[in-house]
């Protein structure tokens, strides 16, 4: 079968290419239907709890997705009357943001106090130009005092503002919506910002994350994806100095990615933050194949066979091992179908996606480029053999030390993995390049940031929030919460009904309390609400039927443990001090806290399962239950020392890292693949001792391991340097884990050989004396010359 | 408020009038066409002085859940100014006996006044809120206000089939500036000039709710009143019924029943 097909390809290059470039040209335009989703939901799956417990609150109360214009003035006066004018522009203007259901800033804030003997409702700043110094010296003192809005839309020292707007997103087309608000809400910035030049305004808040997530990727894909092809370029060229090569290489690798990125796009696919950045590492992967194929060649060629015989014989000899380590890098990332967040899923089916075409490209369309092309190859002396045999002499050498020595180091790193801490912060998805990152920790510093608690408490009776007893606990805990030295902010309907007893009594300071009865209470809400205009109702504090009410806490910047801890302390103290009322936590802060550790859980039983896959796709192709066994080592290893070393340096880790060993493994097993089954070649089919076999190993296949181990590692360091961090992460993390993979298998699994594989003859003779009689098989089928 | 108002009003010569008005439209502007059917609405529900009713209110959020309000009104009809109207909560227990009363105005804010019965005091309320909602509801003042022809300007579009009526299309556009909404659509029927549908277009001019009229019953041989009133707000999934029930006109009402003392007395 894949002779025939080698054969026909060999024969009618031109033919084979059209079919092929038509298969890819149809393929890709699958491209087209592929859109980007750009909202943090798209991290949960619809069975993911903190999910569902959010949803099903924004359900009750008003939804929670907002832009927050952050405004700092030059002179750090927000009390000015240009400046308020400024600020009831922006407020104004808002309400044309698309889905704006609600708009909250100082100039609208809802003031109420007493009149003789009416309660009056009103805009604490209603006609800016018209304020002298004392009235905005008033109104200031008025917004610092009030704790519902101090630290929400007005800094402590009057020098920042917010002007929070609330989005009810529809849903249907996230496509459209985020970006029309976001094109809305940059628009009414640049006509400020240009009418007021004193005043710097930043764009923050949940729809403005969401943003970031589709324009950052964007922005990365400009950049790293060219960047990948330089080196992809600039090391093939090099290391086999051909230009027909190096193109037909990158043809290979741009029809693997547009193929894979249109099936996608005919599947259904979406793209998101993480699955994004299929491309850069299909790039990355897909080189390999060609590399293979390309030195064997060009080996042959050397030899002076002609070119059309020394392909056929390169797809011979390299169809099965590039098979093999394209399968089982294809099992490693179907293993993240077992992830928690729908994005990695589709990453791993993608990539598998783009590796398997990657492969089937190597042997057809590939061939068939160098077929049509002229391709010479210059007769020139490999100085990396000498290299190459130099370090297998140094390990041979020196094995009784390297092997206890890298034993000690590899154990002392691996200790280090449970210093890993788990951190999930949805800001720092985003490195500090980014402008939504900048303006939310600016907002953090100066007021208060997007890391919150959303509480649900429930009297369980119908008008049950106006109930003494009840409105006394919330008051507990939002003071106990005040206490609390992580918190920053807290919202809560108390301050309302406080203010509004010392509205009804003259404004007399000694009736900030809450009211002692019922009734009373009722009615003040009541009198409230009905004063309160378009767009300010308490829906956003009170349900339907008034039996619970929301509070809003607002933290300071926390890791996940922290909030996690925090989010444990409110449920302990609502048992201990509130047993009758059911109080639900949740919030998107919450969500991504538990996403980490959800997803780590998860990918655990994934990892395993490929683990095994693997060792038994190995076990096969090395004919060796034992060898299959040994290589798990060399597998699992590079994985452990990495964390090891993440623990010991960054030791914080989110939802990017908690797919890298799965990633990984099948990646580091193509290493594991070609040195092992070249060594065992040499011991079966050479009657070579283990000595003589590892330096077998190290000549036929060091070149091509340090080279592919080259190009993948700077393929995942050019993923490192994405502004997403979760990429960012997951790039920086493989590439550690892959050129670990090559130290062990270049200095410790070759001493740990030696040292168990002692027996001058082999063992399993059997199985060695089928595989002499079987010449092109799988082990012996992924030899590569040493160029 | 007159919440009765909304359903419609009763021309005096309706049939005369429905007749010269088809030919007339041919010359018309569509504003003046506009203007001349909804005053041919507002025309048809005038004369009616005082009307009584009790209502169910019944709120639903998203998810279903649901909560009910009981309110009796009371409406004393004024000639060439918004009526008067005051209203009593029986419903949720614990602002049972709070009382409102408002003026409506056509160019003004409306003067509004509310009774707490647990403070003993009557409390005035600031006017910015016409666009607020009522008592947390999908209707804002406004929606809930009389209708006064100047309160907008207006623009028809078209005549189309409204269940097994035709109704009359009409835009009207508010002409206060704290008004909540950019424009109206208002659906009336060609034979008696009841308002069957009402679009509500928000300040950025999308589709925010929608208010549908059924049940639709003649009181005292002239007025119609519908006994239900459904609105949808499509932003926010949440949704407001008014079920009404005991309608009662000409009851012979008057200004005294209609003041901040009435309000104390109104339990």
């Amino acid at each position: 079968m894949s002779e025939r097909l080698f054969n026909f390809v060999l024969k009618r290059p031109l033919i084979a290419l059209l079919i092929g470039i038509a298969l890819i040209v149809t393929a890709a335009a699958g491209a087209q239907k592929l859109v980007f989703k750009s909202d943090y939901r798209v991290f949960f799956g619809p069975e993911n709890p903190q999910l569902q417990a959010f949803e099903a609150m924004q359900k009750v109360y008003t939804k929670s997705d907002n832009v927050a214009f952050v405004i700092a003035p030059d002179n750090k006066t927000i009390f000015s009357q240009e400046h308020l004018e400024a600020i009831q522009k922006i407020t104004e203007a808002s309400w044309q943001v698309p889905y704006s259901t609600r708009v909250d800033s100082i100039t609208n804030y809802q003031y109420s106090h007493a009149e003789e003997d009416d309660l009056i409702v009103e805009d604490l700043v209603y006609e800016p130009r018209s304020l002298d110094q004392n009235q905005l010296d008033e109104a200031k003192a008025i917004a610092i005092g009030d704790p519902l809005i101090e630290k929400r839309l007005i800094s402590s020292k009057g020098h920042v503002a917010v002007v929070n707007v609330t989005l009810q997103l529809p849903g249907i087309n996230p496509v459209e919506e985020i970006p029309a608000v976001a094109n809305k809400v940059r628009e009414i910035r640049a006509q400020v910002e240009q009418e007021y030049p004193g005043l710097d305004i930043m764009l923050s808040g949940v729809a403005m994350m969401n943003t970031s997530f589709a324009e950052a990727t964007l922005e990365d894909n400009a950049t790293l994806v060219p960047a990948m092809f330089l080196v992809v370029v600039v090391t093939i060229g090099l290391m086999l100095r051909t230009i027909t090569g190096t193109f037909a290489t990158v043809v290979v690798v741009i029809s693997s990615i547009v193929a894979t990125m249109g099936l996608a796009g005919w599947m259904g696919f979406y793209l998101t933050g993480p699955s994004a950045s299929a491309p850069t590492i299909i790039l990355t992967l897909a080189v390999a194949d060609c590399i293979h194929i390309l030195t064997t060649m060009f080996y042959e060629m050397r030899h002076g066979v002609k070119k059309k015989q020394a392909m056929l014989d390169s797809l011979r000899i390299n169809l099965k091992p590039i098979f093999l380590t394209s399968a089982t890098t294809a099992i490693g990332f179907l293993a993240m179908n077992f992830s928690d967040s729908p994005p990695f899923r589709d990453l791993g089916n993608m990539v598998a996606m783009g590796v398997m075409l990657a492969f089937a490209f190597s042997v057809t369309i590939f061939p068939a480029l160098l077929m049509l092309l002229p391709l010479r190859v210059k007769q020139k002396e490999e100085g990396d053999k000498d290299m190459m045999l130099g370090l297998s002499a140094f390990v041979i050498k020196n094995r009784r030390v390297l092997l206890p020595a890298m034993t000690v180091v590899l154990i002392a790193i691996s200790i280090f993995v449970p210093k890993n801490e788990l951190n999930d912060d949805f800001v720092k998805y985003f490195d500090e390049s980014v402008e939504f990152r900048q303006a939310t920790d600016f907002m953090q510093d100066n007021l208060s940031g997007l890391t919150t608690i959303e509480l649900s408490i429930d009297s369980g009776v119908t008008s049950g929030i106006n109930n003494p007893a009840f409105l006394q606990v919330v008051e507990d805990f939002s003071n106990w919460m005040r206490e609390q030295p992580e918190t920053d902010h807290v919202n809560t309907i108390t301050d309302i009904i406080k203010r509004l007893n010392k509205n009804m009594h003259g404004d007399d300071p000694s009736w900030y309390k809450l009211p002692d009865n019922q009734e009373l209470a009722a009615q003040y809400l009541l009198l409230y609400e009905m004063s309160l205009p378009y767009g300010l109702d308490l829906n956003n504090q009170l349900n339907v039927d008034k039996s619970s009410t929301r509070v809003v806490v607002t933290l300071k910047n926390q890791t996940t443990n922290e909030q996690l801890a925090i989010e444990q302390r409110i449920i302990e103290w609502f048992s201990q001090n509130a047993p009758q009322y059911t109080a639900t936590l949740a919030s998107p802060t919450l969500m991504f806290a538990h996403i980490g550790q959800r997803n780590i859980i998860s990918m655990i039983s994934g990892t395993v399962i490929a683990l095994l896959l693997i060792s038994l796709v190995l076990g096969f192709a090395l004919r060796s239950v034992r060898f299959g066994l040994l290589s798990l080592l060399p597998n699992i290893l590079p994985a452990t020392v990495a964390f090891g070393i993440w623990g010991l340096s960054v030791g914080q880790i989110g939802l990017g890292l908690s797919i890298v060993a799965s990633m990984t493994l099948g990646i580091v097993v193509d290493d594991t693949v070609h040195f092992l089954s070249k060594y065992l070649h040499a011991r079966r089919n050479k009657g070579a001792d283990s000595h003589g076999a590892v330096q077998y190993a190290f000549g036929s296949v060091g070149r091509a391991l340090w080279v592919t181990t080259f190009v993948l590692v700077c393929g995942f360091m050019i993923l490192a340097q994405s502004t997403f961090k979760v990429n960012a992460e997951m790039g920086l993390m493989t590439a550690i884990t892959i050129l670990i993979a090559l130290i062990v298998d270049f200095l410790f699994l070759p001493p740990l050989l030696m040292k168990l594989d002692t027996n001058n003859s082999v063992q399993d003779s059997k199985i060695s004396q089928q595989d002499s009689d079987n010449d092109k098989g799988v082990a012996h089928g992924s030899e590569q010359p040493a160029a | 408020m007159a919440l009765n108002n909304l359903p419609h009003k009763l021309a005096l010569t309706g049939l005369s009038l429905c007749v010269t008005l088809s030919p007339l439209a041919l010359a018309q502007s569509v504003e003046d066409k506009g203007r001349s059917i909804m005053e041919e609405y507002e025309r048809r529900d005038t004369g009616w002085q005082d009307m009584q009713a009790e209502m169910q209110m019944i709120l639903r959020n998203a998810q279903g859940q649901e909560s009910i309000r009981e309110i009796r009104m009371k409406s004393l009809e004024q000639e060439n100014d918004g009526d008067k109207s005051l209203t009593i909560f029986d419903e949720p227990r614990d602002v049972k006996g709070t009382a409102f009363l408002s003026f409506s105005h056509i160019n003004k804010p409306d003067d509004q006044w509310l009774y707490l019965p647990a403070l003993g005091r009557v409390k005035r309320i600031s006017s910015r809120n016409k666009s607020g909602p009522f008592m947390g509801s999908e209707f804002s003042y406004e929606d809930m206000g009389s209708f006064e022809i100047d309160k907008y300007t207006y623009k028809y579009l078209t005549e189309e089939a409204c269940g097994k009526l035709t109704c009359y299309v009409v835009e009207s556009y508010p002409v206060e500036k704290t008004s909540g909404y950019t424009r109206r659509i208002s659906w009336v029927d060609t034979t008696e000039y009841r308002m069957q549908k009402l679009d509500f277009y928000d300040r950025k001019n999308e589709r925010l709710k929608t208010l549908n009229f059924t049940g639709y019953q003649q009181y005292v041989g002239q007025y119609w009143r519908a006994d239900k009133m459904e609105m949808q707000n499509h932003q926010n999934g949440k949704s407001t019924v008014l079920a009404w029930k005991d309608y009662r006109f000409k009851q012979g009402l008057d200004e005294r029943d209609f003041n901040k003392n009435a309000l104390k007395r109104a339990r």
